[in-house]
């Protein structure tokens, strides 16, 4: 496995290899979202209790896992950039970093918008938010720190540090609601077994889920594309690569 | 190592009882901060002893965040944090002694004061137990979460501001159980539960970040 990971060490093969996975990622993203979003928006069944305004978990669910996901995947890269002293690593940590900061602002948005009509408040201090809202500030200390290096090689070990120290508030989300007995309800259809949904209901929410995953490993293929080309720029290969295109 | 780690600890001591002021304007910090509350929100006994855990832990994360900055500063201004690290000795030793040394210096006189806090905050001996339980457990925590924001953010010139929006997150566990713990006894309800989870994360801290930092300082002298 190794032999075969050995040539994406080399920008030009990463520049390449994203090149050909972007319009994959973005137009399969594209359609899972659509059809979730107009399935689970139009077609999916009313809740018995919560009428239509439950629909908004189309959107809060896949944006707060994902939230948490892309809080993983920074963590694992800034690992990888730590131990294997992989600058690649670092530029990824860098990538995702603004993209996990804006999910995490989404579901704390809808999570709000939904809150005000059912507990009849737009904010409770329950523990789930409240680490919700920590991991917000880890993403913006995060953004904050690569920001403020002014060489991006240090800014990248900086940042990978940093978010490997704030992955500890990982378990703390996820666990909240079964540790803690809060407000916010528990897992619905993580559970191994029988999820406790219906399927007309549950099924355009597994397709938002993948449709999200796919946004952003999409925005994350741009954004890391990006800024593997600024911090190229000064290479041959990228000159070549862009004159020649011109 | 031990003898290092020691030596380090003297040091530190000893540079800073040469400017006192450093470790006072802290602490002066922190009672000013308690004192206000008082003033500001009502003398009130139930009302003060209600918002006590908030106040004494705010003020105590603030004032922390002040003298944070000391931690590396200097050593790294004038030259001798590089001296550190060229040494034969683990950083990571070096790094531990120094915290321990800065939590001496900020950590315990918080501790040794909080007496004062029970008198202003009008405090039972119960609640004051359990004030004084989680500032024990939950100080250190603090000098060794916010050294990795110091040691992350010492090279930088303009580094105040977003040393205090880095690790004023990592902050917030240690609020959140020490308040509630303190909460916990003013109602005179059992607080293990808390003061445990606080023990663990003083664990933990001690455990890791002295690797965090290390790497942290690393970067910033790179």
């Amino acid at each position: 496995m190794w032999k075969w990971l050995h040539p994406y060490a080399k920008p030009e093969k990463t520049y390449s290899l994203t090149g050909k996975m972007l319009p994959w990622f973005a137009v399969l993203s594209v359609i899972a979202l659509t059809v979730g979003t107009i399935w689970g928006f139009v077609f999916a069944p009313a809740d018995y209790q919560q009428g239509d305004s439950f629909r908004i978990i189309y959107l809060h669910v896949p944006a707060a896992s994902l939230s948490m996901g892309a809080y993983l995947s920074m963590a694992i890269a800034a690992f990888i950039g730590m131990v294997w002293q992989l600058k690649m690593a670092d530029m990824a940590v860098a990538a995702i970093a603004p993209i996990g900061a804006v999910f995490t602002a989404i579901a704390l948005f809808t999570g709000a918008v939904w809150g005000k009509p059912m507990w009849g408040a737009w904010w409770v201090w329950d523990a789930r938010l409240t680490s919700e809202l920590i991991q917000l500030f880890l993403y913006l200390g995060v953004i904050a720190i690569y920001g403020a290096f002014s060489d991006k090689l240090l800014a990248g070990r900086a940042a990978g540090i940093l978010a490997l120290v704030g992955a500890i508030n990982l378990p703390i989300i996820h666990y909240s609601v079964e540790w803690w007995n809060t407000l916010h309800q528990k897992a619905t259809i993580s559970k191994l077994d029988k999820p406790s949904m219906d399927s007309d209901m549950l099924w355009p929410l597994l397709i938002n889920l993948l449709g999200f995953g796919l946004l952003f490993g999409t925005l994350t293929l741009m954004r890391f594309r990006n800024e593997l080309i600024i911090r190229e720029s000064h290479r041959p290969w990228v000159k070549k690569l862009f004159i020649g295109e011109k | 190592m031990f003898a290092v780690f020691l030596q380090v600890i003297r040091r530190e001591l000893v540079t800073a009882f040469r400017r006192k002021s450093d470790i006072l304007n802290p602490l002066w910090f922190f009672i000013i901060v308690i004192t206000l509350f008082p003033l500001g929100i009502g003398p009130e006994p139930n009302l003060l002893l209600r918002i006590a855990p908030g106040v004494i832990w705010v003020a105590a994360l603030l004032s922390a965040l002040l003298s944070m900055e000391r931690l590396f500063r200097d050593d790294f201004l004038d030259g001798s944090l590089e001296q550190l690290m060229l040494t034969t000795t683990p950083l990571g030793v070096i790094v531990t002694a120094k915290v321990t040394a800065h939590w001496l210096l900020t950590g315990l006189p918080i501790l040794l004061v909080s007496p004062l806090l029970a008198v202003f905050l009008s405090l039972d001996a119960n609640t004051y137990m359990a004030t004084f339980i989680t500032l024990l457990l939950g100080t250190p925590v603090l000098s060794f979460v916010g050294a990795i924001g110091v040691a992350l953010t010492v090279g930088l010139r303009k580094g105040g501001v977003l040393l205090s929006l880095l690790i004023l997150p990592l902050f917030i566990p240690v609020l959140i159980f020490a308040t509630s713990a303190i909460d916990a006894a003013s109602f005179g309800v059992s607080y293990s539960g808390p003061v445990a989870i606080l023990g663990a994360m003083l664990a933990a801290s001690v455990t890791f970040s002295p690797f965090a930092i290390a790497a942290s300082l690393r970067v910033s002298l790179s």
